[in-house]
């Protein structure tokens, strides 16, 4: 028989992160910390709104682009969040999650051997995402020392002349790191300078803890040089409706309509009906998430300086990134053997890139009921490796 | 009202076993200035007591909570004032409500039995003169008392490692 996969796909690694799954799927009794998702229920209002539309038949096809209310809300949303107008008509698409809208934009954009610089740590998408459509990935290893912001130089650096896309993961899944306007001025100046374009994925954009998040299509000069994507999973606590959007000047927009017109057709239709909801009125839920998230990352910057592990102070996203060097091992060795001997899942570092070797990602979407028995069996792992 | 209000308020609003240290550890503020905040607001009133959610069922003592819904014929310059208070006087009476419609308090009730609650219905609240008349509604099952759910929780469905 002829060989029926595409190389393309067969040169693609699965994720880090499904191996590990496997593992602790068959721990029963382990706590994980490993969640990439909001612990809260979808606020009630928002559910409500959902089985509503199922109640009134609305079981159909909507537009490719989405409901009309629903980009009109995203519009206002954006406006009133980022300060960038998007017209609801020409430049939003409603996606299957922001992760279709990173697809989208780079098989819009890339012909074959262009580049798009991916910041790493980040999350596991970009990559594969960027192959499958031709592009040619490049990383650029983020330092700790710089709270795993990007930098004018480290982009500088990075640049070629066949450079074509740079993509922004801020507020930052794993690191929890967040870039301020005084961070992305100089990224906006290179960004100009060298006529590349920016994917700014802003999906954590709501689940900020000191600043306000500012969106680099706000800087002079860079809205029409920059898609957003933002979506409804981690700020209304909807990852199982599966709803994200990508804004773009129209220009672009209006390719990536054709892919998702052709691929996904329309995201699902219920979900859209319930998100408008969540756009009109969920403000306060929002904030109620983002208060209680903030109190739990206090709690674990305290818990790891009394153990003494070194960690930045992430302000983003819902994700500590504590640094494990001092203990000579591998992130996948410290995270298996954290696993196996106390039953506590993280992720390991190095599944969101190279540069995340010696870290581990634990995420605070728990109950702090959750967190603090997490915490005091990590307490335990540490002392222990130590006093090998 | 300020955040740090807020936020200590929302906390043993759930958790009346206040624990300082932890407080200033999830509001990221020292632990003198949350115990300031704290006794500024039971002098203001603000915070009005530490109490407990019981599930009296499971404790295995009898227990009987009833609504009853009294209406009150409203005396000169007193207003429903002076009955309230009276109805507050019984040990057995958890809550007292001025309530806007069709009567006009509300009170809550807690006995040992049916007839106990009935008794104190009959000649206790009807007794008193300006109660015109009453309903009295026994609670059969609570399923969410004090913003907590009462009833058996799902386990989660999350997965455990997501990226």
């Amino acid at each position: 028989m002829r060989n029926p996969l595409s190389k393309k796909i067969v040169g693609i690694e699965p994720s880090g992160i499904r191996k590990f799954f496997d593992v602790v799927s068959e721990m029963p009794d382990a706590i994980s910390l490993g969640v990439g998702e909001p612990d809260f229920d979808t606020p009630w209002r928002i559910r409500e709104e959902g089985i509503y539309s199922l109640e009134r038949g609305r079981t159909f096809y909507t537009s490719n682009a989405g409901l009309k209310d629903l980009k009109s809300e995203i519009s206002k949303y954006l406006k009133r969040k980022i300060d960038v107008s998007y017209d609801a008509d020409k430049e939003i698409i409603v996606t299957v999650g922001g992760s279709e809208g990173i697809d989208i934009a780079f098989r819009a954009m890339l012909d074959s051997g262009d580049e798009v610089l991916i910041p790493q740590p980040s999350y596991v998408s970009y990559l594969p995402c960027a192959v499958l459509a031709d592009g040619r990935p490049v990383a650029i290893p983020l330092q700790e020392k710089n709270e795993f912001r990007l930098t004018r130089d480290e982009l500088e650096a990075a640049i070629t002349p066949k450079t074509k896309i740079l993509v922004l993961p801020f507020p930052n899944n794993p690191t929890g790191a967040v870039m301020t306007r005084e961070d992305l001025e100089p990224i906006a100046e290179v960004v100009k300078k060298h006529d590349i374009f920016v994917l700014s994925d802003e999906i954590y954009s709501e689940l900020t803890y000191k600043d306000k998040h500012v969106s680099i299509a706000s800087l002079p000069g860079m809205r029409e040089r920059t898609l957003v994507i933002n979506g409804f999973s981690k700020a209304f606590a909807m990852t199982g409706w599966r709803l994200g959007y990508v804004c773009a000047p129209k220009q672009i927009a209006e390719q990536m309509l054709k892919i998702h017109q052709y691929a996904i057709l329309c995201a699902p239709t219920n979900s859209q009906y319930a998100a408008i909801e969540a756009l009109r009125h969920c403000e306060d839920e929002v904030q109620k998430m983002r208060t209680a998230y903030n109190q739990r990352r206090r709690f674990l910057m305290h818990e790891f300086k009394r153990m003494q592990l070194d960690c930045f102070e992430p302000f983003g996203a819902f994700y500590v990134f504590p640094n494990i060097q001092e203990f000579g091992m591998s992130s996948e060795e410290f995270a298996t053997r954290l696993l196996q001997e106390e039953k506590v899942a993280v992720v390991p570092g190095s599944a969101f890139g190279e540069s995340g070797e010696g870290f581990i990602r634990v995420s605070y979407a728990y109950s702090l009921e959750d967190l603090k028995e997490a915490i005091g069996r990590l307490g335990r792992f540490v002392d222990r490796m130590r006093n090998r | 009202m300020k955040d740090i209000r807020r936020q200590i308020l929302k906390y043993l609003e759930t958790n009346s076993r206040a624990d300082l240290g932890e407080l200033s550890v999830l509001l990221g503020c020292e632990e003198a200035e949350i115990a300031n905040e704290i006794a500024d607001m039971e002098k203001a009133g603000i915070i009005c007591g530490y109490h407990t959610l019981i599930n009296w069922e499971k404790a295995g003592d009898d227990h009987v909570n009833a609504l009853i819904e009294v209406r009150v014929t409203p005396q000169r310059e007193k207003g429903f004032e002076k009955t309230a208070e009276r109805i507050c006087n019984y040990p057995e009476v958890n809550a007292v409500y001025l309530i806007s419609g069709a009567y006009d308090l509300l009170v809550t009730l807690e006995g040992k039995t049916l007839l106990e609650v009935s008794r104190f219905v009959s000649e206790k609240l009807s007794s008193i003169d300006a109660v015109i008349s009453t309903t009295t509604h026994f609670i059969l099952k609570r399923y969410k008392d004090h913003g907590t759910v009462l009833m058996k929780k799902s386990k989660p469905e999350r997965m455990a490692v997501t990226p």
